[in-house]
């Protein structure tokens, strides 16, 4: 009996030793399988001459379709227009085009290309690439977003909403093989700043009717401008070398740059901190916490940028269908007090809305700091001491990292000033971004925070956007008068005369109608050691074109006066 | 027959999922083309609408969407033009994945034996502390465990890097960030399970017949203190592997995870869907693995 059970007994243990062990070795193999995974996958790089912290993840390199400051950045090292921007003021200056004639009554270009374009894979650059990037641009089937850009072609409305078929209508062409000759619906004062942006440069007819919506992903990709695209992990980084069939290449300053999209400023000023980024160039990556320590130091630079914060209001709804009451409580915000105790980075109080600064204009003096005169006004629209007001909304957007916190702040100070001037109501209603954006298509809203961040550098990208039928005017405004100065400001050739023009419609904007009410022009911040970069100017577009900008080691500068 | 049945009931749900991830990112407020900027005329977002398809009937895009699944294409990305979400998938998944089984193993390595340790020490210091550092890791979130591990190892001590996804050192603190948390629980779980175990008849039975103290621990109550741990680890790692938006936005690691929240923000259509679906199947894939090994470990489990 005895006997018995301890030999059945036996090999149960055996078995389930050898169960324990097969866990054991399962968990082995299976650590170092993981291990091995993670060096696997981990990759390693021959290090680059500059690192820069870009900002968001580029949505596309495809010049034609961005719309956002981060892909721009990249794009202006891998495709060329026909002109480029001044690394200084982001003025245009001759980029494919060494050189064009622009007709007396303004309305018709004509670009000489340069004789030495190279594509970087070989094959010359001709003036037919240019056209066809511009109709590919304007093609109903690329579906981009800025097609708007180039409306300002004879034609070119059309041909993008489909009524126009046949792409020679469109007022650009290839008289040779390097000469474009385009027209224009109207004398366009800043159309040489649009054949600066990136819907309107070369990019390569071969690799797209082959690879489609992918072919930003073709290796070799195929560029017009000082660098190549190594490659672009999502998220990760993305890798340019120096182009040496550039036109310009001999000027090409760093041979390697990475750009890494960082989504959060604190990982961004870590990274910096601890050396492993040259240059970090996006305001949202300075901590909104820190920004009035950081820009106490060396390396942190503040600069004028072409951009206003402003309040709509939804002037379809009582009470603020009456310019008075919109009037009264534009003047019952302390704007000083908001950029001094809220932003915090030395941002201007604004009245109007056209940043300081901007090219080919002046701007006018709107409604400053008057309470007294803010009571006065809601009196006589029917509203003393604020008796009668109705309750109403102040909608704001979620934002990501700290923007969300000043937008709700400002919020709240509004509500306060609001409150205590005016002895008004508010409520606050903060909206998840695309929310917000439908509220504002909608006119789901009374009054609502708004940004703007000039395309180009000129009063009509500001003022523009408040004639009746734009579709960002998103107040419900709308105004013969208004629109009429804004047409005939963009007939005029004569700049003065122009200037005076869209002062008069900026007047009427910021002072009389109050549609909206300007708060604070933005800054940009970027930062890097001055000493040991060069070649990043501060200008008012934040643009800097990377084919500009080196490292200098102490080595090289101590070389320099020898 | 009893997986295999299994496996035939996970496509209705898998379609089920789809189409209600489908309708549902379809029916919030707001397209992916919206921006602060309006496009220049109303037939430029016509042109978009068309390109991709936004403009048929929404049952209709569902089926445009079902063939192109079947296809193995998962359609492209509304706001990353020139990536499709087999892209996004090919290239954020594998970082997640790696990110996740390292946190996977980091949670079994630290949770297993800090649970076994803790029971074992039951009601001395030991126990209280070793409890104490599992509820610690499963209270504090990783928003606030991950910028606290940067500014000890890697501002303060300068031991490791502060972010970043190029050398295996990098992987130590996200690692570390993303499994604290599955580590606690784990801890927790299988104490709780070896109590439980120390106190079933069988224990006392063989007890009883005079196995030491650590003999009955390590082989007879381990195999059923661990049962509970097994049938976490399935969601856990289904969880771990899809990768985490909080901690790779703070160590900027180009995992999957960022792109499933940002593709809800962005109404980015198809990586949200493709997404939950990934999603979807490996919960379904893991849960069969713990079923399975249930059977493996538990003579009295049985599935018919």
């Amino acid at each position: 009996m005895k006997s018995a059970s301890a030999s059945s007994r036996k090999p149960e243990v055996r078995s389930q030793r050898a169960r324990v062990l097969r866990w054991k070795a399962i968990f082995c193999v299976l650590t170092s399988g993981f291990c091995l995974l993670a060096s696997g996958c981990i990759r390693s790089d021959p290090p680059a001459d500059l690192t820069i912290l870009n900002g968001a993840e580029p949505e596309t390199l495809d010049p034609a379709l961005l719309t956002g400051q981060p892909e721009f950045r990249v794009v202006i090292g891998l495709f060329e227009g026909l002109m480029q921007l001044d690394p200084n003021t982001a003025r245009p200056i001759p980029g494919l085009a060494g050189s064009f004639e622009i007709s007396p009554d303004g309305r018709v270009y004509t670009f000489h290309l340069r004789t030495n374009l190279v594509w970087s894979t070989g094959g010359p650059i001709t003036a037919d690439d240019v056209v066809y990037s511009w109709i590919r641009a304007l093609n109903p089937a690329t579906a981009s977003d800025y097609a708007g850009q180039l409306f300002y072609l004879k034609n070119g409305e059309d041909f993008n909403a489909g009524k126009i078929k046949d792409p020679l209508l469109v007022g650009v062409h290839a008289p040779d093989k390097f000469t474009v000759r385009v027209e224009l619906n109207r004398p366009t004062p800043f159309f040489l700043d649009i054949c600066a942006l990136p819907i309107t440069y070369a990019v390569p007819r071969q690799t797209i009717e082959k690879y489609g919506d992918r072919w930003i992903m073709a290796r070799p990709l195929p560029s017009s401008g000082p660098y190549e695209l190594v490659y672009w992990r999502l998220n990760d980084k993305i890798r340019l070398k120096k182009n040496p069939r550039y036109w310009d290449a001999a000027h090409t300053q760093s041979d390697i740059i990475d750009l890494l999209p960082v989504g959060s400023p604190s990982a961004a000023l870590n990274l910096y901190m601890n050396g492993q980024a040259d240059i970090v160039w996006d305001k949202e990556l300075v901590p909104t916490e820190l920004v009035d320590l950081l820009l106490k130091r060396p390396d942190f630079h503040q600069f004028n940028y072409l951009a206003t914060y402003f309040i709509r209001f939804n002037v379809t709804q009582k009470p603020f269908d009456d310019p008075r009451v919109r009037q009264a409580l534009a003047l019952a915000i302390d704007k000083e007090r908001i950029v001094r105790k809220i932003t915090r980075a030395g941002e201007q109080p604004a009245s109007h809305l056209v940043p300081e600064g901007t090219a080919n204009y002046l701007p006018v003096q709107g409604l400053g700091y008057d309470p007294a005169r803010a009571r006065k006004l809601l009196a006589e629209a029917g509203y003393p001491d604020g008796k009668g007001f109705p309750q109403f909304e102040y909608t704001f957007n979620a934002a990501a990292g700290g923007a969300a916190e000043i937008h709700q702040n400002i919020a709240i100070e509004l509500q306060q000033m609001w409150r205590d001037q005016l002895g008004i109501h508010m409520d606050l209603r903060q909206l998840e971004w695309k929310v917000y954006l439908s509220a504002m298509d909608h006119l789901d809203y009374n009054l609502a925070r708004s940004s703007w961040i000039g395309d180009y550098n000129d009063p009509q990208t500001f003022l523009g956007m408040f004639t009746s039928n734009d579709g960002n005017n998103r107040t419900g405004w709308k105004s013969a008068a208004y629109d009429t100065l804004i047409t005939g400001a963009n007939e005029q050739t004569d700049l003065k005369k122009r200037e005076q023009i869209f002062q008069s419609a900026e007047t009427m904007l910021v002072s009389n109608q109050v549609p909206i009410v300007p708060l604070f022009f933005y800054v940009g911040i970027n930062y890097f050691d001055t000493n040991k970069i060069q070649g990043i100017y501060e200008n008012i577009l934040d643009d800097h074109p990377l084919q500009c900008i080196r490292k200098v080691s102490p080595k090289s500068t101590a070389q320099g006066p020898n | 027959m009893y997986f295999i049945r299994r496996l035939i009931f996970a496509i209705p749900l898998l379609l089920v999922i789809s189409a209600l991830a489908f309708w549902l990112v379809h029916i919030a407020p707001g397209g992916p083309f919206d921006r602060e900027r309006a496009p220049a005329s109303p037939e430029i977002e016509r042109n978009l609408e068309a390109k991709y398809h936004l403009n048929e009937p929404i049952w209709k895009q569902y089926l445009r969407y079902l063939d192109g699944l079947v296809h193995g294409d998962f359609g492209p990305s509304l706001k990353y033009r020139n990536h499709t979400v087999n892209d996004i998938i090919a290239q954020g998944l594998p970082v997640s994945m790696t990110l996740g089984s390292l946190a996977f193993c980091f949670a079994l390595g630290i949770g297993l034996p800090l649970g076994f340790f803790t029971a074992a020490r039951r009601g001395r210091w030991e126990d209280y502390t070793g409890s104490f550092l599992a509820t610690l890791a499963v209270c504090v979130p990783g928003f606030v465990l991950a910028p606290f591990l940067i500014v000890v190892f890697a501002i303060k001590l300068k031991w490791l890097p502060v972010a970043l996804w190029e050398s295996p050192a990098q992987a130590i603190l996200p690692m570390i960030a993303l499994g604290a948390y599955s580590a606690g629980k784990v801890a927790r779980l299988f104490r709780e399970g070896m109590l439980n175990a120390m106190q079933s008849e069988f224990i006392t039975a063989a007890r009883a017949k005079g196995l030491g103290e650590n003999r009955l621990l390590f082989k007879h109550a381990v195999r059923i203190a661990v049962l509970p741990v097994v049938s976490y680890s399935g969601p856990m790692l289904a969880d771990l592997l899809t990768g985490s938006f909080i901690i790779e936005n703070i160590f900027q690691i180009p995992g999957i995870g960022v792109f499933l929240i940002n593709g809800a923000l962005n109404r980015d259509y198809t990586v949200v869907v493709g997404l939950a679906l990934l999603y979807a199947v490996l919960l379904i894939a893991l849960n069969l693995v713990v079923d399975f090994a249930y059977t493996w470990l538990d003579p009295r489990v049985k599935y018919e």
